[in-house]
């Protein structure tokens, strides 16, 4: 699904060719298509605002590519066709700044925090960080290589215990199924992930997470299709509304 | 005559297939242009690597050795054995062919994990727990690739001839003893073309290990894991990571083809 999206995009993208004059905007100013490439961890949130945005910009289509932030910045280094990148990282928006000007320098827009994900019921009985040392619990953590594994590798240092992981997952949802089918006892997963998972999963804060909080930033991009469309949903996302639905998601503000 | 018509070309049918044809190299070719070969030998003998291969090799093996002990009489079940519902039992065996591999972890996890309808007697009654362990891609691997066993050995036991199986039987040998000395020796080459596709298959599973049995160095990480995480952060260990599964995968399938030659004449 996730691969049929920029496909499409590129469709639409293909069938409006370079013809110079965009279609007549809306009575916000915007029109058209806004193609949003945005970290899998937004999904839930921005599948929201994109709604709120339609709904505030009629004739406006907002199509989603969620997925990865590596794999997303890397798809845009290829060329995918899309306005707007939000990114679960500085470090993936980086690798598109780098080789893709922006409009303007990405803003921080919304930030995340490691919370511990139990099934429901908690039954190993976790209450902190330290459980993750004991052996005999099944711990399902992030891989290193990717953002939600880097912060982890952060609270365990900061916590000065040395996990003892069952699996290293390649990316944060995947671990969460882990805790949702009550496969493992235990893991460290976004705050966010925790909520959206409902009532399945159990969160439980520690005060480590302040150590490595996660920034998301947010750009529009120069080579953006719809400029205007671009600038728009960024200010969307930026809006007291945009901040409420994040928020809403367990998000902190920026 | 006819070899002389056989050996015109025509345009219509050569442009589309060298077409197709640089389709599926192109990008193996991709692989070699870009690969790091002055750092090669450093990335290619890493622990990581090492490691990472040394459990491919062990895992595909074993899963390989599962399929031959299980495919092998199912395979005969499906071309001698007289069972009613025969087609879609068939149907049925085939399936994990066409099925996305994830889909294939998932369900191997409801079944088999913690909490799955087998699994959770596995871990009450005898303390076993297969997701995040070797054993757990071993399984994932043979799930995969057992129908790859199944399908060669039951076309080569429908190619065969029955007529020295009822001639062995009418000398007095058990069915056991027919099977072991007759059956077996007449559908060899098939059986090794199956175990050597199923091999290869179980080499490059990624999807049902991820899925059912996890990602841990040297316990769970496979060459294709290995890949796909390498590509995170170290692209240049990706590619050459690849390399190797590519080199592997090559050798394998020109021995095989060789073996289905011999076999065919």
């Amino acid at each position: 699904m996730r691969r049929v999206v920029p496909l499409v995009a590129l469709l639409v993208l293909a069938g409006c060719g370079s013809t110079p004059a965009p279609p007549p905007a809306g009575p916000g100013g915007v029109s058209g298509a806004v193609t949003v490439f945005a970290a899998a961890s937004l999904t839930e949130s921005f599948t929201k605002l994109g709604k709120d945005f339609e709904a505030a910009n009629p004739g406006v289509k907002v199509t989603f590519n969620f997925g990865g932030s590596s794999a997303l910045a890397q798809q845009l280094n290829q060329g995918a066709p899309a306005d707007v990148f939000a990114s679960a990282a500085p470090a993936n928006m980086k690798q598109v700044t780098d080789t893709r000007t922006v409009t303007e320098t990405p803003v921080t827009f919304a930030r995340n925090r490691l919370q511990i994900a139990v099934p429901k019921g908690n039954p190993a009985r976790i209450t902190g960080l330290a459980d993750f040392g004991r052996a005999e619990l099944k711990i399902a953590l992030c891989a290193e290589q990717v953002p939600c594994g880097a912060a982890t590798k952060k609270v365990l240092q900061a916590a000065k215990v040395t996990g003892q992981p069952d699996t290293l997952e390649q990316d944060v949802k995947a671990v969460l199924t882990k805790v949702r089918l009550g496969e493992v006892d235990a893991a460290l997963v976004y705050r966010t992930d925790v909520r959206s998972a409902g009532a399945e999963v159990e969160g439980i804060t520690f005060a480590e997470a302040d150590q490595a909080i996660n920034d998301y930033p947010l750009a529009a991009l120069a080579k953006a299709p719809n400029a205007s469309g671009a600038k728009a949903f960024v200010d969307h996302v930026r809006s007291d509304k945009g901040r409420a639905v994040l928020a809403e998601a367990g998000f902190d503000g920026p | 005559m006819t070899r002389h018509v056989a050996r015109r070309r025509p345009a219509l049918l050569v442009v589309p297939a060298l077409l197709g044809l640089a389709f599926l190299l192109v990008p193996l070719l991709g692989l070699l242009v870009r690969a790091p070969w002055a750092r090669l030998p450093e990335q290619l003998f890493s622990p990581e690597i090492g490691a990472a291969l040394q459990l491919s090799l062990l895992c595909a093996t074993l899963a390989t050795l599962i399929c031959l002990v299980l495919g092998i009489p199912l395979a005969w079940l499906l071309a001698r054995g007289d069972l009613p519902g025969r087609g879609l039992i068939r149907a049925l065996v085939t399936v994990p062919l066409v099925l996305p591999p994830v889909v294939g972890g998932v369900a191997l996890l409801l079944v088999l994990g913690r909490r799955g309808v087998i699994g959770q007697y596995l871990d009450e009654w005898f303390g076993i727990s297969l997701p995040f362990t070797t054993a757990g891609v071993v399984l994932a691997e043979a799930f995969v690739a057992l129908p790859f066993l199944v399908i060669s050995v039951e076309g080569a036991l429908r190619a065969g001839d029955g007529r020295l199986e009822e001639a062995a039987a009418t000398l007095g040998a058990s069915r056991w003893l027919t099977f072991r000395r007759v059956t077996l020796p007449s559908i060899l080459p098939g059986v090794i073309a199956g175990a050597v596709l199923c091999w290869a298959r179980a080499l490059g599973e990624f999807g049902a290990t991820i899925t059912f049995a996890g990602n841990f160095p040297g316990r769970t990480t496979t060459m294709p894991l290995a890949v796909y995480l390498a590509l995170e952060t170290e692209p240049e260990a990706a590619i050459v990571l690849s390399l190797v599964l590519l080199l592997v995968s090559v050798a394998v399938l020109a021995l095989l083809r060789d073996r289905w030659i011999n076999g065919a004449t």
